[in-house]
């Protein structure tokens, strides 16, 4: 599975959503169920899923599909 | 080496574990079979002795060296504890700061200093190690008060100010990680035959032995037997409480 593969998976785990509807308008303010509980499983999926530890700013700032790859390619995860 | 040991095997990380009760409590630990790593500021600090402590119980110990007031440095232990063992089931929060003075003699800057290794780090290193915990479903944090935070005493406003706050985070975060099987508990020694209160405790605090119920300092050992139990498996259903060590002392 490519990183985008696996990225693209825990989105569609923990959103509970199929993978096509994700893009970069899919953010916190478009997305019902995106509240801080939703946030934090995303966060520690994402952990799990590369093996990263984020840093609490980054944890915060996780609020969208686009800027999630942003925040993940500071821990050494390109996409 | 002893028999039945209650820790086999359990990945701990003591910090403040260079002098005083946080030695003893790597010590006890390593006794009780755990995978020690043992944090001090101070480069080089633990290295003979905490060789020494791995051999003579058969297990291993593991110095630390960072400040935990440095958010970037306390990650990076966690990490590299998470890489190296592969989680993590115990943390003590044992490192801080004492200071001595009454209310008109408080220094702002050391209180505020102080506020960040008692308090700050502590919340910061509970954050970062529930994290691991969290994924684990298991883990126990212990926090280092102290019977000033839970009565009060004339002449330590700041440090009891600090303990005081030891005391709330730690019934907080007990409520907020128990879902996840992650135990929260503090304990509260009085006074502790340490070498830096036996330094202190000649000079000005010799009359305060008649405060202590049982007429003597506690030992360090004293209060490393009550953070084995609570990082122990025989305290599974333990958590939020403060555990007084401090026979019978009021103040």
């Amino acid at each position: 599975m490519s990183i985008l593969e696996k990225y693209n998976a825990v989105f569609a785990t923990v959103f509970n959503v199929n993978q096509t509807v994700l893009s970069d308008e899919f953010n916190s303010k478009s997305v019902e169920n995106w509240d801080s509980i939703t946030q934090l499983s995303l966060v520690t999926a994402m952990e799990d899923e590369f093996d990263i530890m984020m840093d609490t700013e980054d944890i915060l700032g996780f609020n969208s599909y686009a800027v999630g790859k942003e925040i993940v390619s500071k821990y050494g995860v390109t996409i | 080496m002893k028999d039945n040991r209650i820790l086999e095997g359990k990945v701990c990380l003591v910090t403040g574990a260079n002098r005083g009760i946080g030695k003893a409590i790597v010590e006890r630990y390593a006794e009780e079979g755990a995978i020690v790593y043992a944090n001090a500021r101070k480069e080089a600090s633990l290295d003979e002795w905490s060789k020494a402590c791995a051999e003579k119980n058969q297990t291993t110990v593991t110095p630390l060296y960072f400040d935990i007031t440095n958010g970037a440095a306390c990650k990076e232990a966690i990490m590299k504890i998470k890489s190296d063992s592969g989680r993590i089931d115990v943390l003590v929060n044992n490192a801080g700061m004492v200071t001595y003075e009454m209310l008109p003699m408080i220094d702002f800057n050391q209180l505020r200093t102080m506020f960040e290794v008692n308090v700050i780090a502590m919340i910061q290193l509970v954050q970062l190690a529930s994290r691991i915990m969290t994924r684990q479903k298991f883990g126990s944090i212990i926090n280092m008060s102290s019977i000033v935070g839970v009565q009060g005493v004339k002449g330590q406003l700041g440090y009891a100010a600090t303990k005081g706050a030891v005391i709330s985070l730690t019934k907080s975060a007990a409520k907020e990680l128990a879902e996840h099987n992650i135990r929260v508990n503090a304990i509260a020694p009085g006074m502790v035959g340490t070498e830096r209160l036996i330094e202190v405790f000649e000079k000005s605090f010799k009359d305060k032995l008649s405060n202590i119920g049982m007429g003597r300092l506690a030992t360090p050992e004293e209060i490393a037997d009550a953070c084995v139990y609570l990082g122990s498996d025989l305290s599974t259903y333990v958590t939020g409480q403060i555990l007084g060590v401090d026979g019978s002392t009021s103040f």
